[in-house]
């Protein structure tokens, strides 16, 4: 049953192979067993998911089921759920229990969708490595050939990439400020995509920086990645970002196939350095498309060097003023103080751990008076120009490959004395954020240690559908197949 | 003559500028769909974005910037077709999300003018600095528990217009006659109700002096004044204030104060108040603001009449003094009333009579305009009846009292108490031949005469016949007898 | 440019975060790092560039003056640490 991906699950759900009930029965026991080793979860919801198994079955038996009917699946805990406690992998959110459910949850449900539980991350979303939540750090599924020491799956969304990595789920959602799909994605051997901004409603996803962030699914399968992304997307009226576009078929985009399309390759994307097995993946990939029948075309994105300096201006300033909001006063967690500002004070400096205080402090600082324009008005400058360079790579090109992230999983512990060599694990996918497109992470190869890598597959605003086609191409001629020692099934 | 106080070292000016900040007249919240409305029990009209919950997103009120473009036009201000929404950031309790959502550096409307009558009659025109949008923030209450504040959102989040003057104003008078102009502008669009008592409208207040001549010194902000006059107060004790200091060799510091009206001074907010920064920046829930010129022209074309407009109109069509009209169109319903009351008659008689006797009328009864015992269709009875002698003028204000006691229409009171003028000349010669019989000797006396007595006769015709004869058929037949 | 302890106290203030002296020093280290990596933007020559303040490339919706939210008292209330009655409850605030 673990060997299944989502759509031939929901094949098996609609042929009566086996109930909802008894799928839901063995994620939850998958959960069970590994989510001690791998905290996957912050909370889990046996009784709901159940209830709502028994609810899918009934739905199923009707023949009125939805396109995710009895899928059971892991939500990030940054999506607000109604009546189901919203951490953001914050200690300032630990009692928290939102009165509402977020759009893209309350799309799932709509479609039949079963939530396992709240899945870990870095806290409100701010890490690469999953080390900054609360509720204790995730440890990667998988490990380096001979070398048990635990891994990190990525951040932010470490927690639903582990899950569906470790089989303890069988798609999760996710989300995408600076990478924090796409990087857990490459790192836990699976497939993620943050859709263009606008695609998927903010509403209800607890905001980290409001002009990056964009909801998405991960999943085992680039075609499990569409449905679930399919169900999630869609315009909606409470979010002035969102986009009325309608929601194309983006399942029937990954049979579509490459031929004919031109695919660039962004010189400035090969990094001094880098693993020779991401170089080796990537040149591998496109020969892949290429003989696929895609165009294989050299671009140039000039200010891609600049993509993380502008990102760490842009994001920390959203930050710190998205998160004023948590003060101690209509919800979460309260330190109280002799007065207002020092209650203020202690609960905030309580509540939010060192990673997210050096973000507030920093996005402080740039907005600051005197540091306004040096800051933040150059960093929205640059961003003007690297979402110039994309436009223009579009003129000529369908899609960009690049590698997902520069370097395989690491472990635990490691990269967390310099802030900034934490930081530059999202330096392949900061850029598209700054520029609102559409980017998928497809699993390709491994490295030498046996570690999964990720190709990245950037497309046009709204324009997932050829990103699907591209990313499924890969996944069709790189057969990745390996699995981690640690998951359900096993 | 120009404003001027006097200090010890010479003659002083005053600089003033207004910050009013005015709510729009909305159903809902700027940037939430929970109700506007006053007065409703606490924290029932907050929506779990005015609460700023995590997840949650403004989506902006179309008639809220409506309202905003209708005010900029009735301003005579240009209207920004781009304009864009920044986050103002500071903490407080009534702030929920820690920041304001306000349009800082690109307001939707640019600059306008206010045209202002002052007392002696003459006009000055007031520069609009700017119009925008903003949130209002909710209400701490400080005052219902000895160690805690207790906070309502209900305001959190309802629209608020802050419209800037340029600082033109230079006497507490203008600053009163450009308050008052802009409370009446708002009204008449329906853009704000400009209930100061209830908080609508409020306004902070920039001073600063200077001497003839001099560039502009240092000022101080007077945050929140609640009433027209107190800002008129609050211009004239910081100016005062502010030339003492200069005076005995001190520095004006900048700085916000408040008015304290039973004291009738200004005095310092915070002795140690925190550095504000801000950090303005660009909203990134929000886009944008993009007007179509053509809504704009099309809100344009859909505005009321505006007073200036309006006075001058009543001026041209019924012949009223620049001075009379004004009083008029002070209100839309005052106005509208009189109109209804004007035409077709007399309207100088009509003028005459809403300024005298309805104007007292309502001020003795506490009543106002629109609950008045006397309608306007009531009031252009009377006059009417003047009009076609049914009744006289001293009639007519006893019948106009018996209308305030009793709401009924002139006619009615007429009939039921037997008012109607007496123009049969046989009732009116009979009382003239009574009266002049009754005073030979005064009779004597004007024949040898002592002129001034006619108007004695008249009276006495008069009062036999209750008030109620025709006074010019009255002295006609007097004339006649006499001569 | 660099952050001097005072700086990261005032901003610390303005975040209303509280910290204590060894955080400033750490901290002042951790920002000022970031902060140097950072002005490498300064060689990028953004001469005529527009800033872009977002990825979405549309004029703002307007949505209807309808009232369609509120009257959620309880909801609103129910997550509050403290509370009285229909209000939020703080410390004293002294105007």
């Amino acid at each position: 049953m673990f060997d299944l991906s989502l759509v031939a699950a929901r094949d098996a759900l609609a042929a009566k192979k086996f109930s909802a009930r008894e799928l839901t029965t063995a994620y939850l026991g998958a959960i069970e067993k590994l989510n001690p080793d791998i905290n996957a979860y912050i909370t889990t919801l046996p009784e709901a998911a159940l209830a709502q198994a028994d609810a899918a079955d009934i739905s199923l038996a009707k023949g009125e089921a939805g396109p995710l009917c009895g899928i059971p699946l892991a939500i990030k805990d940054l999506f607000c759920t109604k009546g189901v406690r919203t951490t953001a992998g914050s200690k300032i959110l630990s009692p928290f229990i939102p009165p509402y459910e977020s759009t893209v949850t309350a799309n799932l449900l709509r479609d039949g969708a079963i939530f396992l539980g709240k899945a870990n991350m870095d806290e409100f979303a701010m890490g690469s490595s999953n080390m900054t939540s609360a509720y204790g750090c995730v440890t990667n599924p998988w490990t380096r050939r001979g070398d048990n020491r635990p891994l990190v799956p990525g951040g932010s969304s470490g927690g639903s990439a582990a899950a569906v990595a470790a089989r303890m789920a069988l798609g999760a959602t996710a989300t995408d400020t600076g990478g924090s799909i796409r990087q857990p994605a490459a790192f836990c051997g699976i497939v993620g995509i943050k859709p263009t901004y606008g695609r998927c409603s903010r509403w209800g996803v607890v905001a980290f920086a409001s002009s990056l962030d964009q909801a998405g699914p991960v999943a085992r399968t680039v075609e499990d990645a569409a449905v679930l992304l399919g169900s999630m997307a869609g315009f909606d009226p409470k979010d002035s970002t969102s986009a009325d576009i309608a929601v194309p078929d983006f399942a029937a985009a990954c049979k579509r196939g490459v031929k004919g399309l031109r695919i660039g390759v962004p010189r400035e994307y090969r990094l001094d350095g880098m693993p020779p097995e991401i170089d080796a993946l990537w040149r591998q990939g496109l020969d892949w498309l290429r003989e696929a029948g895609a165009e294989i075309v050299d671009v140039s994105l000039p200010h891609t060097k600049y993509g993380l300096a502008t990102y760490y201006i842009v994001a920390p300033a959203e930050a710190s003023s998205n998160l004023a909001r948590y003060d101690g006063v209509r919800f979460g967690a309260r330190t109280p103080g002799r007065d207002l500002t020092e209650l203020y004070e202690n609960t905030r400096a309580d509540g939010f751990g060192a990673e997210v205080q050096r973000r507030i402090l920093i996005g402080t600082y740039v907005l600051s008076a005197g540091y306004y324009d040096a800051y933040y008005l150059r960093a929205q400058k640059v961003r003007a120009l690297m979402l110039r360079d994309f436009t223009e790579a579009f003129e000529t090109v369908d899609a960009l490959l690049t590698p997902a992230t520069p370097s395989a999983a690491f472990g635990q512990g490691e990269k967390m004395d310099d802030p900034i060599t934490m930081y530059l694990n999202d330096i392949f996918t900061v850029p598209v954020n700054m520029a609102g497109l559409p980017a998928m992470s497809v699993p390709a190869g491994l490295d030498a240690q046996g570690l999964p890598l990720g190709l990245q597959i950037i497309g046009r605003p709204f324009d997932e559908e050829t990103v699907f086609a591209v990313g499924a191409a890969i996944e069709r001629a790189a057969g990745f197949s390996t699995l981690p020692n640690l998951r359900a099934g096993a | 003559m120009a404003y001027t106080l006097e200090g010890s070292t010479g003659t002083w000016e005053i600089v003033c500028g207004l910050e009013v900040h005015a709510q729009v007249i909305s159903k809902s919240k700027l940037f939430s769909g929970a109700s506007a409305a006053y007065g409703a029990e606490p924290n029932t009209q907050v929506s779990f974005v005015d609460a700023a919950f995590p997840g949650m997103l403004p989506v902006i009120n179309r008639e809220c910037v409506a309202q905003a473009v209708r005010t900029g036009l009735g301003l005579n201000a240009e209207i920004n077709l781009w304009s864009r929404f920044d986050r103002k950031n500071y903490f407080y309790a009534d702030l929920p999300q820690g920041y304001q959502i306000s349009q800082f550096a690109h307001p939707v409307v640019g600059k306008g003018v206010v045209e202002v009558t002052l007392a002696d009659g003459s006009t000055k025109q007031i520069g609009v600095t700017r119009l925008h949008l903003e949130q209002d923030a909710g209400k701490s209450l400080h005052d219902q528990d000895p160690s805690r504040s207790f906070i309502d959102l209900n305001r959190s989040g309802v629209a608020l217009m802050e419209i800037v003057s340029e600082p033109d104003i230079r006497s507490p008078e203008e600053a009163g006659a450009y308050l008052t102009k802009l409370r009446q502008v708002l009204r008449y669009l329906g853009t704000c109700d400009g209930n100061m008592d209830e908080g609508s409208m409020r306004a902070d207040v920039n001073v600063s002096v200077r001497k003839a001549g001099e560039d502009f010194r240092t000022r101080c902000e007077i945050k929140n004044v609640n009433s027209i006059r107190f800002v008129m107060l609050a211009v004239e004790a910081e100016a005062k204030r502010q030339i003492g200091v200069w005076e005995d060799g001190g520095d004006v510091v900048q700085e916000t104060r408040l008015f304290d009206p039973t004291r009738n001074e200004t005095r310092s907010m915070r002795s140690k108040e925190d550095a504000h920064d801000y950090r303005y920046f660009p909203d990134p829930d929000l886009l944008p603001l993009v007007l179509e010129q053509a809504w704009v022209d099309e809100l344009k074309s859909r505005l009321p009449e505006l007073p200036d407009a309006k006075t001058a109109r009543f001026v041209r069509d019924y012949g009223l003094s620049a001075y009379d009209a004004r009083i008029l169109v002070m209100e839309q319903a005052t106005a509208d009333f009189y109109e209804t009351v004007a035409t077709g008659r007399d309207a100088k008689l009509a003028a005459n009579w809403m300024m005298g006797d309805f104007f007292a009328a309502l001020n003795r009864t506490g009543r106002t305009i629109e609950d008045s015992p006397v309608t306007a269709a009531n009031l252009a009875g009377l006059i009417d009846l003047i009009a076609d002698k049914t009744i006289n003028g001293r009639i007519a204000k006893e019948v106009f009292e018996a209308m305030v006691e009793t709401g009924q229409a002139a006619g009615v009171i007429v009939e039921a108490k037997g008012l109607r003028q007496v123009t049969d000349t046989g009732a009116i010669d009979a009382a003239v031949d009574a009266v002049l019989a009754a005073n030979a000797d005064k009779v004597a006396q004007y024949k040898a005469g002592a002129e001034k007595l006619f108007g004695f006769f008249v009276g006495q015709v008069m009062k036999a016949m209750a008030g109620k004869g025709n006074p010019a058929l009255v002295n006609e037949a007097l004339k006649a007898r006499l001569s | 440019m660099s952050l001097d302890p005072a700086t990261v106290r005032r901003i610390a203030r303005l975040s209303r975060l509280r910290i204590d002296d060894t955080q400033v020093a750490q901290m002042q280290g951790d920002l000022n790092g970031i902060l140097s990596w950072i002005e490498q933007l300064n060689e990028v020559n953004v001469d005529g560039v527009a800033p872009l303040t977002g990825a979405a490339m549309m004029a703002m919706r307007l949505r209807d003056d309808v009232v369609t939210d509120g009257n959620l008292q309880e909801a609103v209330l129910s997550n509050a640490p403290d509370r009285e009655g229909p209000f939020y409850a703080v410390p004293k605030v002294v105007e």
